[in-house]
């Protein structure tokens, strides 16, 4: 892959922040959601289903993107522990981002619910009617939304420590808004 | 922005405050909207808790509507609902029903002549895919005016407080309309002889877009027969379900399915108000039972009647009670169903 790039492209750029916003809304819209029963109950679950499904697609096209074009490579001088962190907790996010729509769609098909999206537009059921397969889905949903934003929490620490302690260029691979790809990086 | 890689020597701890603040407001915000903050927020699950009896919840039943027997059966539509609907269930055809008799108390040994509430759930299927779901009672009206209400009679009545009723009352004066209904003994016989209505208001939007806000009951053919608590009582506890089975064995049952439609200034958003009589009321088809099957492995267990589950041509209008119900249905769906070996499908080793 082109190890040399510096940057991540600019569709993969543009798709991380996308996808950014909508993960972390569907983390705050799924809690928000369970935890009241006015009217908002169900405008934020109208809102759950169309865009978990839409983080499906997008996650899919951007893992398509990144066997295309690959990642920069990390900063040489990283200590390895911190470099096994990075790439760890890539591979977790690509898993959960396609995982969290599959076992929320699954799970209403478990429970015989239709999988409406909008109007008329509905998903078929992609498992049997089961009381057993619906509590397994439910709790592997819940608990991997919390493990989830824990982990977009961690994200977000770590690129702010790669930018605040090390400015070392990491954060610029996806925060640039610069379209151009810089040949080398700034002082390694 | 000049770019010098920091030596690990020169340490600096505001970028560490940095962090810490945007991670810790981060999570503030999250356990915010997920209600842990808010002890006061009335949430699914404290609903779903105040409908318990003293005992705890009945495990792998219904959290209420508990006693119950499946059935299937059709929905022979007219075409009358299409003037108002462009739901394909309202054009003319039949489509299948699966639905369950119940009654309205969260034990499900609960005997007939204990209960007053009497309710129907309907799941009707088109060819599309679609689904209408819709849980109805015998009530004329509903005893309360919003959920924020119903959770405080159900507070209000498991309270050892002897002013408790009273105060609720007082807070929620429309309760006393529902009493004449609540305390009559003139009951029916058989769960094929009660009318069950949707009390909830929804829209019905017809092809030109047009929303009209609609009630709707399910009128039995069979001609009621009165009887009092005291005679079912000595039926037996579980009379309403032999009698129903017999009854359907030997010919199936219909209702016809009547939708009210509101006039302007209706009390759409309050199910404890009736509307006046005379509201426009179309016929839109017929419901038929023709099968009776237990509930413990019957197709009805592991449906969730969520009145809010509505085929494009309904939707939820400004009342607040199928969004709460909704709410609370999914929470109890979500709990019986994780207690399924409370509930054993065979009836040989069941524990209850
Ligand atoms: C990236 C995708 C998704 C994320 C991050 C996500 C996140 C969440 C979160 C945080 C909750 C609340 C968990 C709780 O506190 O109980 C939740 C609940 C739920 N989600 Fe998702 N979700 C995703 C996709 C989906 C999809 C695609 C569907 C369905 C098509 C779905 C259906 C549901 C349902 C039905 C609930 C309510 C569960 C319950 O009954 O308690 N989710 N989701
Ligand atoms: C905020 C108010 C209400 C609450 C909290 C509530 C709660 C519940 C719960 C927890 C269930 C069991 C759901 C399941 O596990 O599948 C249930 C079932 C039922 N409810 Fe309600 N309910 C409310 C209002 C109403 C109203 C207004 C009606 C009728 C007009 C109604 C009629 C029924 C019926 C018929 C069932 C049985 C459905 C079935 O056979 O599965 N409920 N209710």
């Amino acid at each position: 892959m082109t190890t040399t790039r510096t940057r991540f492209a600019v569709p993969q750029r543009i798709l991380h922040w996308l996808m950014a916003i909508c993960i972390l809304s569907m983390l705050f819209i799924g809690v928000g959601m369970v935890s009241t029963i006015t009217t908002k109950y169900l405008t934020l679950v109208q809102i759950h289903k169309p865009l978990g499904i839409a983080i499906l697609v997008l996650a899919l096209i951007r893992l398509a993107l990144r066997l295309y074009y690959g990642a920069p490579a990390l900063p040489a001088d990283l200590p390895t522990p911190m470099k096994l962190a990075a790439e760890l907790s890539q591979y977790i996010f690509y898993a959960l981002m396609i995982a969290m729509p599959l076992i929320g769609w699954a799970m209403l098909s478990a429970a015989e619910y239709p999988v409406v999206l909008f109007g008329s537009v509905h998903l078929p059921s992609i498992l049997p009617v089961s009381p057993s397969l619906h509590t397994l889905l439910w709790h592997a949903h819940y608990y991997l939304a919390f493990a989830f934003f824990g982990l977009i929490l961690m994200h977000v620490s770590a690129i702010l420590f790669h930018k605040l302690v090390r400015n070392d260029g990491v954060f610029e691979a996806m925060a640039s808004v610069s379209t151009d790809d810089q040949p080398e990086r700034p002082t390694h | 922005m000049a770019q010098s890689s920091a030596s690990p020597k020169d340490f600096r701890l505001w970028p560490f405050v940095v962090i810490a603040a945007v991670v810790g407001i981060a999570a503030i915000c999250f356990a915010y909207t997920a209600g842990w903050l808010s002890p006061n927020r009335l949430t699914p699950k404290k609903l779903v808790a105040g409908l318990a009896p003293p005992g705890g919840p009945a495990l792998g039943h219904r959290r209420n509507h508990s006693k119950g027997i499946c059935f299937t059966g059709t929905f022979e539509a007219n075409g009358e609902g299409s003037a108002l609907s462009k739901a394909p269930v309202f054009v003319r055809g039949q489509y299948p029903i699966v639905g369950r008799f119940n009654l309205g108390t969260p034990n499900p040994n609960a005997e007939d002549a204990m209960v007053r509430t009497r309710g129907l759930g309907i799941l009707i299927t088109t060819p599309d895919g679609q689904e209408w779901r819709s849980a109805m009672i015998n009530a004329p009206i509903f005893p309360v005016s919003n959920p924020q209400a119903f959770y405080d009679l159900l507070t209000a009545s498991a309270s050892k407080d002897p002013n408790a009723m009273k105060n609720f009352i007082g807070a929620n004066p429309g309760f006393l309309t529902f009493l004449p209904w609540a305390k009559s003994d003139q009951w029916t016989e058989s769960y094929a002889e009660e009318p069950y209505n949707s009390l909830n208001s929804f829209l019905f939007v017809d092809e030109s877009g047009t929303k009209h806000p609609v009630r709707w009951s399910l009128i039995p053919a069979a001609q009621p027969v009165s009887i009092s608590p005291a005679e079912l009582g000595k039926r037996g506890p579980d009379y309403l379900e032999q009698e129903i089975t017999q009854r359907v064995a030997a010919g199936p049952q219909h209702w016809k399915l009547m939708v009210t439609v509101a006039n302007p200034g209706d009390p759409t958003a309050d199910p404890n108000k009736a509307w006046p009589a005379d509201r426009r009321t179309i016929d839109v088809g017929t419901m038929t039972v023709q099968q009776i099957e237990p509930e413990r492995d019957g197709p009805c267990r592991d449906i969730n009647y969520d009145p809010t589950v509505l085929p494009a041509g309904i939707t939820t209008s400004d009342d607040p009670f199928p969004a709460a119900r909704s709410a609370a249905y999914s929470r109890s769906y979500n709990s019986r169903t994780a207690e399924e070996a409370d509930y054993p499908r065979t009836a040989t080793g069941a524990k209850q």
